[in-house]
Formats: structure tokens, C-alpha cells, sequence
């Protein structure tokens, strides 16, 4: 499927990207020339073959599920844009 | 002062060792040619009152004989490792003025072992690209210059440019580099200096900015390849707070250098041959064959069937797990914020504001091929091609030991030459990536230099977890190539 606009429109929205019609004009051509040389894989017959999503075969540990970090709100708040008793702010969401 | 920048970190630490020079007079030394190569933008943060601090330091470690792996040695450090009270931006606008509340592992473990950070060293923006010209703090000017006379502003080669400039600059001794598909051999190339990519999870990645996950892999840059060894073996090891780092002991990196490749088999990998490649690379890669081969390796032509479809799985894999990494850049925690009339308009405005168009474009990407009704047909066909590409690998290591190839497709470019076309950018990995993908340790060493006198590289790949015989086959044909070009600035300098 080829890559128009509207698309672009559509997955800049979903990743909050407020994109201006001069971006995502610039932008539609490129990511729909990345996107149309990538479907080259499709040549490849992947039926039998799992997907790798890990290189090394690390297993995951399990680890007690015990608190041993933390209490340090200040540290966490010092790089906040907006913050206040504690708390992080943001734009009003609940009318 | 310029015989304290051009000695390698084994002759650095004999030479503190027998006090020769204080640790303070070195780092001294390198924040001079620091401060007279600012024109290189290749720090994006100093840090010399640290840097002096901490030289004072190992000066009294030194006197009480008490000496740690690395002290005393001035080294930069990608801005993509999170430094304690140290601004850490990944070249990206995003970031604002963050200022970590604590260290990553890795320059942890630098620092207690007596490392002096001299910096925060530029890179393209969030490690996306292979030229650093994507910075949001300015494209990163090579040390090197054509010899044609036509005296044009080169790439240091990216993502971690910053580090390879300074290194071959001389304004640090080594710098820490981060790899994903070939953001340290790539650079390490332009710029005429030895880097390595060890194995995926030889290095946590605790506190390194996070570009794609499964591929991320800290490294390092140096002079030369017993330097990449010694910094190394420091960097290395577990850490439970990465979940991908692995429980394996780390080896003594330095000493597998022993000159001797007796026996070793070689594998040539014929898809590597791409078609249009200058006749110089295919030279350079010759020589590498040929030096191996004086030296007793058993040259071996080997296959790496899908080695054409690396790029274009890196160019799915890499976009989708970066779109769901920088999901967390909100301008609500930290970094950029730009007012919206509400929350969503505020995470819209101060997104497209922070990313620069290569991330604001891997992200697009990522997000569609993730998205509902087509993550199978790009994200989880990519994974199967990841599988076939490492399965490649691990079938040619049943006929050879390690793998020869070149670095670069290219020397280093002109800044601005390769920027109309993101694909043609993203040819430059095309040798790198398929090692990246399958989480096998990769190092570059200087081999020769080209027609205009700009250096190239060759590239030497491991089995998993076997650095010491890339090391080994490294330092073999460094000291074969007898490479010991600097660049101009460097000499008039001295």
C-alpha cells in the first residue's frame, strides 16, 4: 500500500506529533520511500522462521519483589518543566 | 604539552605511574587542545573544573600507590550517558537542560576506576544517523581534510562523532561511543582511529539514553586497539538494573593482543564485494587479506545469504523500537514543554518542537509499522529477517573464527553531501548492520589511507562473546598496516 498524506496525518497523530501541512508535505515522500524499499523483505520466505527478539539468550532474572530504591521525590521532580507539592503539572484534563 | 596528547593510555599510565607527569599536567594537556579545536564542535558540554578535580585526585592515588585501571586518563564521553549533575541532551532539544540525578553504569565504572570526564561529546540527535549532522548543537567538523587543497568541512562519520573527532583530534585520550548499527565502527573509520562494538549486553545500558533496545550497545574509541582493550575491560560487566546485561565474566581484554594469528581462519564474505564499491576499498580489503595471510591465517570465503536484507530489517526494527522508546518525551517529567490548550495539544506541540527531522522521521516510521494491521507484515517479518541474518552468521563461524570486511561503503564525505537523500545516508551502514542485528562484537582499525589522503577503515567481526579474538586479529593488522597518519591539524600542532 502506498503511503499518502492522510497516512502521515494519521501516525503523526498517533505519535503526538503536531506536524504543520508544510511538514508533513516535506515528510509524506520520505516515509513513503523508506517504507516501499523496506517491503523488499517481502521477497524472502519466512514461513517456518521465528521471530528473534533477543541476540543473546539472556534469560530474564526473577527478583524478590521487595522495595529497594526510591524516596527521593525531589530528585525525580528536579528535571519537571512545571511542578508542585510534589506533584508533577499538567494542563487541566477532567472538565 | 603536545608530547602529553600524543602518547597512547598504556604509555599514559607508565608514564604517571613513574611520574613522568602528573595526572593534573595531562588532563591539562588535553583541555588546551580542547579549548584550541572548539571549532570541531565536538564537545557539546565541558567539563574541566571536574575534569582538574578529579586529575587532583588520582595525583594522590598515584602518590599512595594506590593507581585504579584508568587513573588519571582524560577521556570524552558521549552525551547519551547519563552524567550526575552534568546536563546530558542527546543532541536533541528535547532533552532542554536535563540534568541527570544519577550516573549511568558504565561511566560509573569509568570514573571509579580513575577516569578524568573531560566532557559531553556531540553525536546526532538521539544517535540517529551516520554523519553528525543531525545534532541539535551543530554538525560535528572532522579533524581530517581532503589533500586535494579543496579544504571542505568533512563528516566525522556519526552517530557518535563527537567522540571520534576528539579522539583523533587529540582533545581526549578515548570516548565512549553507543552502537546500533554502526554508530562507532562507522565514525571510528572516518576519522582514523580504532573503535569497538562488543557483544549486545558486554555493556549495560543503565542510564544510556535508549534509541532501539535489542541493537543499543555501548563501545569505545581510542588510538589504538590495546587502548580499546584497556578502557574496555573497564566498562564491561553485569549489572542487574540492565535486564540484557549478561552474568559472564569479563576477560582480560588486553591481554589477548599477542601478535599472533597462526592458524586462525578468516572468513571473506563474498556479499560484502557490493557492486560499485571504489576500487580503493576493495584494496584496503585485499591488503587485510594479505597481511593475515603472511601472518599464517587461513584465508576462507564464507556466505552471509542475506546480508541484503540487513538494512532494510534495521530500517523496521530500529524506527519501531525508537517511536516507542521517545514516547516517553511528553514535557511532563523533564525536558522541552510547549503550553497547548490541553494535554493532548501539549504533547503534540512540545514533540514536534523537541525531534529534529531524523528522529521526527523514525518515528513516523516506527509508529506505521507498528501500528494496528501492519505489525505483522513489517515488525514481525523483520524479526524472522533478523533471525535469518543472525543464523548466517552462526553458520559461518562453523567454517571460520572471525570475519574481515570493509568499515565503510566510503572515506568520510563532505558535510551536506549525502542530506537530500535519507536513504542514500542510511548506504553507509551497509557493511555494519548485520553484525548490529545480530549482537555479535565488531571493532574497526585504520588500515590505509585514500587517494586524498583520508583514512579507511577495516572492519573485524567476532563470534558472540569472543572480543579477545577480535582483539587479537585487530592489533594484528594494525600493526601490519603500520597506520600512523594524523590529521594535518594534529601535525602542525606539533
Amino acid at each position: 500500500m502506498s503511503i499518502d498524506k492522510e497516512i502521515v496525518r494519521k501516525v503523526a497523530g498517533l505519535a503526538r506529533l503536531s506536524l504543520s501541512e508544510s511538514d508533513l508535505e516535506r515528510f509524506t515522500p520520505q516515509v513513503a520511500g523508506i517504507v516501499k524499499w523496506v517491503e523488499m523483505l517481502g521477497e524472502v520466505n519466512t514461513e517456518n522462521v521465528a521471530p528473534l527478539a533477543n541476540v543473546v539468550n539472556v534469560d530474564l532474572k526473577l527478583r524478590p519483589d521487595i522495595i529497594s530504591d526510591g524516596g527521593y521525590q525531589d530528585k525525580i521532580l528536579a528535571n519537571a518543566p512545571e511542578s508542585m507539592e510534589g506533584f508533577f503539572v499538567v494542563p487541566k484534563v477532567v472538565e | 604539552m603536545t608530547e602529553l596528547t600524543n602518547q597512547t593510555i598504556a604509555q599514559a599510565l607508565e608514564g604517571l605511574k613513574k611520574k613522568q607527569f602528573s595526572a593534573k599536567e595531562l588532563t591539562e594537556a588535553h583541555i588546551k587542545v580542547m579549548e584550541e579545536t572548539r571549532h570541531l564542535n565536538a564537545y557539546i558540554t565541558e567539563t574541566p573544573e571536574q575534569a582538574l578535580e578529579a586529575a587532583q585526585e588520582s595525583d594522590k592515588k598515584i602518590t599512595a600507590g594506590d593507581m585504579r585501571p584508568l587513573e588519571g586518563i582524560p577521556i570524552g564521553m558521549k552525551d547519551l550517558f547519563c552524567t550526575k549533575g552534568v546536563r546530558t541532551t542527546a543532541a536533541s532539544k528535547i532533552l532542554g537542560n536535563f540534568v541527570p540525578q544519577y550516573e549511568s553504569t558504565v561511566s560509573g565504572k569509568m570514573l571509579a576506576d580513575g577516569a578524568v570526564i573531560l566532557g559531553k561529546t556531540n553525536l546526532d540527535e538521539f544517535a540517529m544517523g551516520s554523519s553528525n549532522t543531525t545534532s541539535a548543537f551543530g554538525n560535528v567538523i572532522s579533524p581530517w581534510k581532503r589533500s586535494d587543497g579543496s579544504n571542505a568541512d568533512l563528516v566525522p562519520g556519526g552517530s557518535s562523532g563527537g567522540s571520534s573527532a576528539a579522539v583523533s583530534a587529540r582533545s581526549c585520550m578515548a570516548a565512549t561511543g553507543t552502537d546500533t548499527g554502526g554508530s562507532i565502527r562507522q565514525p571510528a573509520a572516518f576519522c582514523g582511529i580504532a573503535g569497538i562494538k562488543p557483544t549486545y549486553g558486554r555493556c549495560s545500558r543503565w542510564g544510556v539514553i535508549a534509541f532501539a533496545s535489542s541493537l543499543d550497545q555501548p563501545g569505545i574509541f581510542a588510538r589504538d586497539v590495546k587502548d580499546c582493550a584497556i578502557v574496555l575491560k573497564s566498562m564491561s560487566g553485569h549489572d542487574p538494573k540492565d535486564s540484557t546485561s549478561a552474568n559472564k565474566p569479563v576477560p582480560e581484554f588486553a591481554a589477548a593482543l599477542t601478535g599472533n594469528v597462526k592458524g586462525l581462519k578468516v572468513g571473506i564474505p563474498k556479499e560484502y564485494n557490493v557492486e560499485g564499491m571504489p576500487a580503493e576499498i576493495t584494496a584496503i580489503w585485499q591488503k587485510g587479506m594479505d597481511w593475515l595471510k603472511t601472518g599464517g591465517a587461513e584465508i576462507v570465503d564464507i556466505s552471509l545469504p542475506h546480508t541484503k536484507y540487513a538494512l532494510p530489517t534495521y530500517y523496521i526494527i530500529a524506527p519501531a523500537e525508537c517511536s516507542s522508546n521517545l514516547a516517553r518525551y511528553d514535557g511532563v517529567r523533564y525536558g522541552l514543554r510547549v503550553d497547548g490548550e490541553n494535554l493532548n495539544d501539549m504533547y503534540g506541540k512540545s514533540r514536534a518542537a523537541g525531534f529534529g527531522n531524523e528522529v521526527t522521521r523514525r518515528i513516523l516510521i516506527g509508529t506505521y509499522v507498528l501500528s494496528s494491521g501492519y505489525y505483522d507484515a513489517y515488525y514481525i517479518k523483520a524479526q524472522k529477517l533478523r533471525r535469518l541474518i543472525y543464523e548466517d552468521f552462526i553458520n559461518a563461524y562453523q567454517k571460520c573464527d572471525v570475519i574481515l570486511t570493509p568499515t565503510a561503503p566510503s572515506a568520510a564525505f563532505a558535510i551536506g553531501e549525502n542530506d537530500d537523500d535519507p536513504l542514500k545516508m542510511y548506504l553507509n551502514d551497509v557493511f555494519t548492520v548485520p553484525a548490529s542485528l545480530a549482537g555479535i562484537p565488531g571493532m574497526s582499525v585504520p588500515a590505509g589511507l585514500d587517494a586524498q589522503g583520508l583514512p579507511l577503515g577495516l572492519q573485524i567481526l567476532g563470534r558472540h562473546w569472543d572480543e579477545e579474538t577480535v582483539f587479537r586479529v585487530s592489533d594484528f593488522i594494525e600493526t601490519a598496516a603500520a597506520f600512523d597518519a594524523v590529521p594535518q591539524m594534529v601535525k602542525k600542532a606539533a
